[in-house]
């Protein structure tokens, strides 16, 4: 990074609200990031390199050539930098799953920042706060004003603040697959070859974690679901057929059926099915069609024993999930957004 | 009255600033660190099956999901009241030892090793892991990237995955390891020890050996006087996945040993409206403000704290480590006397590298590690539980409430970095004090300075405020009281 040609195609690694393993991710490719580091001229990747947002800002619009922004969207600081990123990159990837469909942040859209903030400054049991004292934007000490940012009251992807060019799924992206993507973006700068088509999911399979999945699957009919932790379940057979509830059916190919393989179910981080914008109801008619019952009341009983199924149907995908997406705010209607997060 | 604003908006991107507040003589009237985020797990986990949150909770953080996974899962175990079989404990501590060794050895050589290799003023554009390849050679590099990848392939052997494990669960493990597997991991574990004993040595050549730094570490502007935590065994010897919770005060007393599940007796949480983090502080000591000292309720949660907390190390190389950090440091190498330098952090950091090697060998060649005896179903209402563990940044606590179903009802955390966040403040604080003075000018060097104070805890924002930890980067911007620009550094 320090004897940097000129001719280099530029690069930015970016996070906004993410847990890091997106970054950890990356630093897995091990001794191949020393090839990225050949092939690229790193102009911001703030875990590694120190530039900074000003040295961002000078850049040229459309100057950086490959931009991989991992996180959500959850504050106006990660949308400036979202807004940023855009104008300054030709190509623009959602990296991850918080940025391609909220991923378990988003989880917090099931709730509201005031009952959030009821609990963790007033209501937790190991809080001490007689005068119910909350975070402020502006608090006034002896010396100065101290100011906090203000967060939305829901989170959303990187897609639905910005146009997003291409998308690279899981939590995190498997190590082959970031440098699957890496190794075909080099060899399209340089021999200049078509770009995939705009929207593209880079980087995963284009079919589900069941035909990666190495179990036995006989399409068995259900007539109870059970709980990963309730049975001690068959080694080599589908989890699904065993009652567990597996998202494997209504999840992108691509991560290698990792958990399956280790004995847990999937939980959908590789994000919806090929043809599919919604994980859930994706599920909920594969769910449909393993269900040992055409009696509507026996069928209500068995998916009751399914005991979160928003929570499970779209534990990675509840910010980019089409009920979300009908009141879909961010980057649509700026004004109703800030009223709302307001 | 001036306002100096750290704020690494480029490495951690709004989610931690400094405050300093200068008088008119250009003295440090005041400094506040200021945590701008909160990710509300603890709300939005409500309704969640609880079995489900090893696998929700380690999204807390990438970068030590496995703490979260297994405190999450030992929280589960307490929920339905099951004691899991000794070779899952085992197992799971096993992973745990792994991922310790090499999350200790990311932050020593690539987040604050380059202060200490590279110099604490040296360029920024030098001072970082690549400036640390060029300068110790490339095989150094691989060692560290080799040590890394190992810690990892153990991990991913045991637990599915590299980032963001699968494999706990109520009542044990769902992976277990056959004969290949657990030669894999020895072979592994003992590049970990090779990898402990390298890093004691370049601790010693290049920090140690070195008089400035040695004055640097014993300066009064990096020493604050607070309680220890940690979590110990059966022998007050520093355990990582199990045990009972030891706060010493400052002077080396024991204050009081306590179960996990007792944590509400012992801990508290302050409210402050300028951030927000909270500030946890001993209950029986109380919240007297920012104060060091006995009578403070501030203690640490850190590596330093954790040997201060234990008394001594259970295996061999770690406990001569031990033993050469207190003579170094009191000269009474029992480890009575605690070590209140913060930057020594960075020392017990190693010294708990090399027992994370050590216990990671220990556990790969236990005779049950082959058991095919990994999990217990529950039979017991499900009702409320607490799990703890030592993550690399502190005492990590979950408690959840369930209903009769184990749904959750109610689930508070008190993480490892937040335990911290009273004392990072401090030494913030002081560091900035130390280090500017009046007509003094505020260089990079200054900067680096200050962030060196919390660099020794390698404070987790992913965990506690949910952004990366890193090496932040600052602008350090002086301002008039009206706001004008009078003077920028940084890098």
């Amino acid at each position: 990074m320090t004897t940097l040609a000129k001719t280099k195609p530029k690069l930015a690694l970016y996070w906004a609200a993410s847990c890091g393993g997106c970054e950890i991710a990356v630093h897995d490719i091990k001794e191949k990031i020393l090839d990225v580091d050949a092939a690229f001229e790193i102009v911001f990747w703030p875990v590694a390199v120190d530039f900074k947002v000003k040295d961002v800002e000078a850049l040229e619009d459309g100057e950086i050539d490959l931009c991989l922004f991992n996180g959500a969207i959850r504050n106006s600081d990660n949308e400036y930098m979202a807004g940023l990123l855009r104008r300054k990159a030709k190509i623009l990837v959602a990296f991850g799953s918080c940025a391609c469909d909220g991923c378990i942040p988003a989880l917090s859209n099931t709730t509201s920042r005031a009952a959030t903030f009821d609990w963790v400054y007033r209501d937790s049991p190991s809080t001490v706060n007689p005068d119910d004292v909350r975070p402020q934007e502006e608090t006034e000490v002896p010396v100065g004003t101290l100011r906090l940012p203000t967060f939305w009251e829901r989170v959303c992807t990187l897609g639905q603040v910005v146009d997003v060019d291409y998308f690279v799924p899981g939590c995190p992206p498997q190590a082959h697959q970031i440098w699957a993507v890496l190794e075909a973006v080099i060899d399209i700068l340089e021999h200049g070859k078509p770009l995939p088509p705009r929207g593209s999911v880079l980087g995963a399979g284009d079919r589900t974690c069941c035909d990666e999945c190495p179990r036995t699957r006989e399409e068995k009919k259900i007539s109870r679901f059970v709980r990963p932790h309730e049975i001690i379940a068959d080694p080599t057979k589908c989890l699904l057929d065993q009652g567990i509830v597996c998202m494997g059916p209504a999840t992108r190919s691509g991560c290698g059926a990792l958990c399956v393989s280790v004995g847990m179910p999937c939980r959908g981080c590789y994000g919806p099915a090929p043809n599919s914008k919604d994980q859930g109801t994706k599920m909920i008619s594969a769910l449909a069609s393993v269900i040992d019952s055409n009696d509507p009341d026996e069928i209500d009983r068995i998916l009751g024993g399914i005991v979160d199924p928003v929570g499970t149907f779209y534990r990675f995908s509840m910010a980019s999930a089409t009920p979300a997406g009908l009141s879909r705010l961010a980057g649509r209607d700026r004004e109703a957004l800030q009223e709302r997060t307001s | 009255m001036t306002r100096i604003t750290i704020d690494p908006i480029t490495r951690l991107e709004g989610h931690g600033k400094i405050d300093i507040f200068l008088d008119d003589h250009g003295d440090v009237a005041d400094c506040f660190f200021i945590v701008p985020e909160l990710r509300g797990f603890e709300a939005f986990c409500v309704g969640r099956p609880v079995e489900e949150m090893p696998r929700i909770t380690s999204r807390i953080c990438g970068v030590c999901s496995e703490a979260h996974h297994l405190a999450a899962a030992k929280a589960c175990d307490d929920v339905y009241h099951l004691e899991i079989p000794s070779a899952a404990k085992k197992l799971r501590e096993l992973l745990y030892s792994a991922f310790f060794a090499g999350d200790h050895a990311t932050h020593f050589f690539i987040l604050a090793g380059p202060d200490f290799v590279i110099g604490p003023d040296a360029p920024p554009a030098e001072r970082n892991i690549l400036g640390m390849i060029h300068k110790l050679g490339i095989d150094v590099a691989n060692t560290v990237i080799g040590a890394r990848a190992a810690a990892h392939e153990i991990v991913k052997i045991l637990g599915g995955k590299s980032v963001h494990m699968v494999t706990s669960i109520p009542g044990g493990v769902t992976k277990g390891l056959d004969e290949e597997e657990r030669q894999q991991v020895v072979a592994h574990a003992e590049q970990l020890i090779e990898f402990g004993k390298f890093t004691v040595g370049i601790l010693n050549d290049v920090v140690l050996a070195n008089p400035a730094y040695l004055e640097l570490i014993l300066s009064d502007p990096y020493t604050n006087r607070f309680h220890s935590m940690g979590t110990v065994d059966s022998d007050n010897r520093v355990n990582f996945y199990d045990g009972m919770v030891r706060v010493v005060d400052v002077d080396g007393a024991e204050i009081v040993k306590y179960h996990p599940r007792d944590y509400l007796d012992h801990v508290e949480e302050h409210v402050e409206p300028w951030t927000y983090l909270k500030f946890p502080y001993l209950k029986r000591k109380g919240w007297h403000g920012f104060e060091d000292g006995s009578e403070s309720g501030l203690y640490r949660a850190t590596p330093l704290a954790r040997l201060n907390a234990a008394d001594g190390m259970a295996t061999p190389l770690a406990q001569a480590e031990y033993e050469r950090f207190y003579e170094t440091l009191t000269g009474d190498k029992t480890g009575k006397t605690p070590v209140h330098q913060t930057l020594a952090t960075h020392w017990a950091r190693v010294v708990e590298l090399v027992y994370a090697a050590e216990r990671t060998l220990e556990l790969a060649t236990d005779d049950e590690i082959t058991s095919t005896d990994l999990r217990v179903l529950a039979t017991e209402i499900p009702t409320e539980g607490v799990g703890s563990v030592e993550a690399p940044r502190g005492t990590l606590t979950h408690h959840y409430v369930t209903d009769e179903r184990g749904i959750l009802q109610r689930v508070n955390l008190i993480v490892g970095t937040t335990n911290n966040h009273g004392p990072i403040s401090m030494s913030i604080k002081k560091a900035a004090q130390g280090v500017i003075k009046r007509g003094v000018e505020v260089t990079e060097g200054v900067l680096n300075r200050i962030e060196m104070a919390f660099r020794a805890y390698d404070p987790c924002f992913a965990c506690a405020t949910h952004s990366v930890p890193g090496e932040m980067p600052l602008v350090v911007r002086v301002r008039a009281p009206d706001g004008t620009i009078l003077a920028e550094a940084g890098r």
